[in-house]
């Protein structure tokens, strides 16, 4: 029991919550994970990507769930029994946080993974995208796939319309953030 | 009578008095700690004092009074004196108290005392109080230099009080411009500068602290009854007002990051050579008060040319009230303060908007985890009359605290109306026209975001009606109407919402000339012939004014359409009518709130939208044949008259829906502007309120929802920007086929 606070940088291990996507398994740092509540309605908002499901009632809160699968254009698939919904605390750039969900088809567990267990991903040269992945470490004889949680949702911080044909340009500037709840 | 009275007022000073000890234990000779709170204690003791008191009882409060004014107007910093002198006068007022309420004998006034109390007495009899002040006037200007490093909190803090208190100072203001005698208001506009004094001093901010003690000066001469208040007075005043506002924006400027560091000069020193020309009974030289003459002392004879009564009215003047209350006397029980002045300043606790929101969410969320439990299935299969009466018991309390909740936010429409007696009041002064304000429910609430924002809006339209609508009193005279012209605000609850009127009584609207003007900028053709109502209309388009000259304050290019617009953004309309030589009355229909709204659920495929009702116009299942297709712009549906076209909301939004041929789905015609679209949805759920969410940075691109509402099942339903909806259907609108085409 002799933990050395010298060393903060490199060996500090950090936390993974691990899930399933069809086969394969995927981690996300526990860090940015809010909380993990089961699959519920979700009211789709039209013209959005299709990796956009829509949005869920977390208590009170309007929030928007991802598809991974569409994400990362896997085939589509239904959704078993096991599948929840994980949700993701971010910072943003207005200061408060923002809280995006997504679905996985289940929660496996926390893993501790010292840097040095996280090796960079291989080169499927240009075959898959990879700019989501952190990394990839094995626990038990099973890959992991670390990613990348801001490069992954900080873009979906502004989600954007992909029928842009339907809005004129002028219409960004008019409106030019959400409708709040004007609580200034 | 009598006893009561004097048994509550002691009760009251007594408390005061346990409170000033406790501030008291915390001063140190050399700082300020706990010298506002003290002079605060003693002001409210001041407040509670009536003429008949105990000699013992004036005599005591006059000598705390000196001792913190010398020390307010000085270093504002306590000496070992001044505590000294505190410590043993407080135990020597506990006794007079106590004796007081007890009836008996009451300690002597210590005579080392005596000196500060005479001292303060001739002082206050001696019109030149200013002299005992801090620097008279010199001719140059003094400036201010904060120190946001250090007292950055305390001025946040004293900028906060300061605006409060300058709005009441003006509220108060014309109140007593209607009734220069209104004792109550006359004191809680003394107190009000008393306080702004003593905040001033206390951070060092000597302009503000000089003006203030002036025009305190001048409010206390007042209250002596040894000036009366004339329209003078009163402009010298809203001028002092006006100054230490400019001091309190440039301190708000700065505290937000604004120059920070610069000095402060608002130039003072004419006008405070006035308010001490006002003071000494030298009238000010005010171009705006005809009526004004320099003022005997009372003892001689009573002010003949000012009755008190409020038809002295010159041309400037206005009464902000149609009923005025005669000015109460302070006598018998000290009575809880009336006017709006005094009323704003009453207990209230200042509270974080973010905390008040995150309130209301969590009730509502709380009634919906109510009516979950109330319609689960399981539940409702037991048979308990227990059980039953618990639940009844549990929705009405949460309907009760939902009520409540919502209340929270609203605010009654006053502050925004009072603005406007003072903007009316400088207008017909300037213009010289004769006009009163009258107000009417200022008591009506409204949510306070929507009264923040709907300051402009009146502002410019009150602007209109003095600029364009009311006439010069020759003219009026000429046309057989009285030559006081008057504006009529009011606020009630109409049609669930909240309806403003601004009415006057001036020449109309001429409606040839808008409609010339219309022709000319080919906004209406040159064979159309439109009613007048749509005449009226007319006057939103931007751009769009008739008026002949140009004033200062109307007609600089801010024009009606972009009141239509703020209205608009708070989710309101506004309708004119207007006889000509009668009066113009524009009408402003607004939601309670920003919060929540009264929304149409309609069906599309499994899909549920909610459509704000104040958009909608109606809704009706078409017949075969009601449809017919144009080329290129689509279909279109017959609605009385009109042509109007259709907008198939499942395929428009790439969502699935069930009506395929018009027939089977309902239109719900929606209009934003003067556009008009029929949604065709698959069927109607109902009309409920929903508390609207915002959707979050992450779709702050998309347009057409105005935010989400988390719906009766817990489930989320989105609501449609329909002005957006109108105008984006304008481009790309087109057949069902192309747009089946584009959500493929």
């Amino acid at each position: 029991m002799n933990h050395s606070p010298t060393v903060v940088t490199e060996a500090k291990p950090e936390r993974y919550l691990t899930f399933n996507l069809g086969s394969e398994s995927y981690g996300l740092p526990v860090l940015h994970v809010r909380e993990i509540i089961r699959l519920c309605q979700i009211t789709p908002v039209p013209n959005m990507p299709p990796h956009v499901r829509g949005v869920i009632n977390l208590r009170g809160t309007v929030i928007p769930v991802l598809d991974l699968r569409a994400k990362f254009s896997m085939a589509p698939a239904e959704y078993g029994d096991r599948a929840c919904i994980i949700v993701m605390q971010l910072g943003s750039s207005s200061g408060r946080p923002t809280l995006i969900g997504v679905i996985v088809d289940a929660v496996e567990e926390v893993v501790q993974l010292a840097a040095s267990q996280i090796e960079p991903c291989p080169d499927f040269g240009g075959s898959a995208s990879t700019r989501y992945i952190r990394g990839v470490a094995t626990i038990q004889g099973g890959v992991k796939t670390l990613l990348e949680t801001e490069k992954i949702f900080q873009e979906e911080g502004t989600i954007t319309l992909t029928a842009a044909d339907i809005m004129p340009p002028d219409a960004r500037q008019r409106r030019g953030g959400q409708p709040t709840l004007e609580n200034h | 009578m009598e006893r009561i009275g004097t048994a509550s007022q002691a009760e009251k000073i007594s408390q005061l008095l346990d409170q000033l000890g406790e501030e008291l234990a915390f001063t140190i000779a050399g700082e300020d700690t706990g010298l506002l709170a003290i002079n605060r204690c003693v002001m409210d003791m001041e407040d509670a004092s009536l003429p008949d008191d105990p000699p013992q009882l004036t005599a005591g409060l006059g000598a705390a009074r000196q001792w913190i004014d010398l020390t307010l107007d000085g270093s504002a910093k306590f000496s070992d004196e001044t505590i000294a002198s505190i410590n043993s006068w407080h135990p020597w007022m506990m006794q007079v108290i106590d004796a007081w309420q007890h009836g008996d004998a009451m300690p002597a006034v210590p005579s080392e005392w005596g000196d500060a109390v005479t001292a303060r007495q001739a002082a206050a009899r001696t019109p030149a109080e200013a002299k005992t002040g801090p620097a008279a006037p010199s001719g140059e200007e003094k400036s201010i230099t904060l120190n946001l490093q250090d007292d950055g909190e305390l001025l946040r803090e004293f900028h906060g009080e300061s605006v409060e208190l300058l709005q009441s100072i003006e509220e108060g203001l014309i109140v007593l411009e209607g009734n220069p005698r209104d004792a109550d208001t006359i004191n809680s506009i003394f107190r009000a500068f008393h306080t702004f004094k003593g905040g001033a001093g206390f951070l060092h901010l000597g302009a503000m602290q000089d003006l203030a003690h002036d025009l305190e000066s001048l409010l206390a001469a007042a209250r002596r009854e040894e000036l009366s208040i004339t329209s003078g007075i009163v402009d010298l005043i809203l001028a002092g007002a006006d100054a230490l506002k400019q001091f309190t924006n440039e301190i708000g400027a700065q505290l937000n990051g604004t120059g920070v560091g610069s000095p402060i000069v608002v130039p003072t020193s004419a006008l405070m050579l006035r308010l001490q020309a006002a003071l000494r009974g030298e009238l000010p030289p005010a171009a705006s008060a005809p009526s004004a003459a320099p003022e005997p002392p009372p003892a001689n004879e009573p002010a003949k040319d000012n009755p008190p009564s409020e038809e002295n009215k010159p041309s400037s003047t206005l009464a902000s009230r149609p009923a005025q209350s005669p000015a109460k006397k302070n006598a018998g029980v000290p009575v809880a303060q009336s006017g709006p002045a005094a009323e704003s300043s009453t207990g209230y606790v200042k509270l974080d908007t973010l905390k008040l929101d995150h309130l209301v969410d969590l009730v509502g969320e709380l009634v919906i985890a109510q009516s979950m439990v109330v319609q689960n299935p399981e539940v409702q299969k037991l048979t308990s009359r227990t059980l039953d009466r618990c639940l009844r018991q549990l929705s009405r309390t949460t309907a009760e605290l939902q009520r409540n909740a919502m209340s929270l936010r609203m605010v009654p429409v006053r502050g925004a109306f009072q603005k406007m007696s003072r903007l009316v009041r400088d207008l017909a002064a300037q213009q010289q026209k004769q006009i009163q304000l009258l107000l009417e429910g200022e008591d009506t609430e409204l949510d306070r975001n929507i009264v923040e924002k709907l300051s402009d809006p009146l502002v410019h339209m009150v602007r209109n009606s003095v600029d364009h609508g009311l006439e010069g009193p020759a003219e009026r005279m000429a046309a057989g109407k009285l030559s006081l012209g008057t504006i009529v605000l009011s606020a009630s609850h109409q049609r669930g919402g909240i309806c403003i009127r601004i009415r006057d009584d001036g020449r109309g609207l001429d409606a040839s000339r808008i409609l010339a003007k219309a022709r000319e900028r080919g906004l209406i053709g040159p064979d159309e012939e439109p009613d007048t109502s749509r005449i009226y209309e007319m006057i939103f388009m931007p751009g769009f004014s008739t008026a002949e000259k140009v004033t200062d304050l109307s007609g600089r290019g801010v024009g009606m359409d972009v009141v239509r617009r703020n209205i608009e953004n708070l989710r309101g309309k506004i309708e004119i009518d207007s006889v000509p030589g009668e009066g113009t009355t524009f009408t402003i229909i607004l939601p309670l709130t920003l919060a929540i709204i009264d929304g149409l659920l309609v069906g599309v495929g499994d899909d549920r939208y909610i459509i704000p009702t104040l958009s909608v116009r109606e809704s009706f299942r078409a017949k075969p044949g009601m449809v017919s297709t144009i080329q290129e712009h689509g279909e279109v549906v017959s609605v009385r008259g009109r042509q109007t076209p259709v907008l198939r909301l499942g395929p428009y939004l790439g969502r699935p829906s069930r009506a395929v041929k018009p027939e089977d789905g309902i239109m719900v015609v929606v209009e934003s502007g003067d556009s008009c679209r029929a949604l065709l949805v698959d069927e109607l759920i109902g009309k409920q309120e929903v508390v609207i969410k915002s959707l979050g940075q992450s779709f702050q691109n998309q347009h057409l929802l105005a935010g989400a509402a988390v719906l009766g099942d817990g489930s989320v339903g989105l609501i449609f920007d329909v002005d957006s909806l109108v105008r984006f259907s304008d481009r790309g609108h087109a057949t069902p086929a192309k747009l089946a085409r584009q959500a493929t």
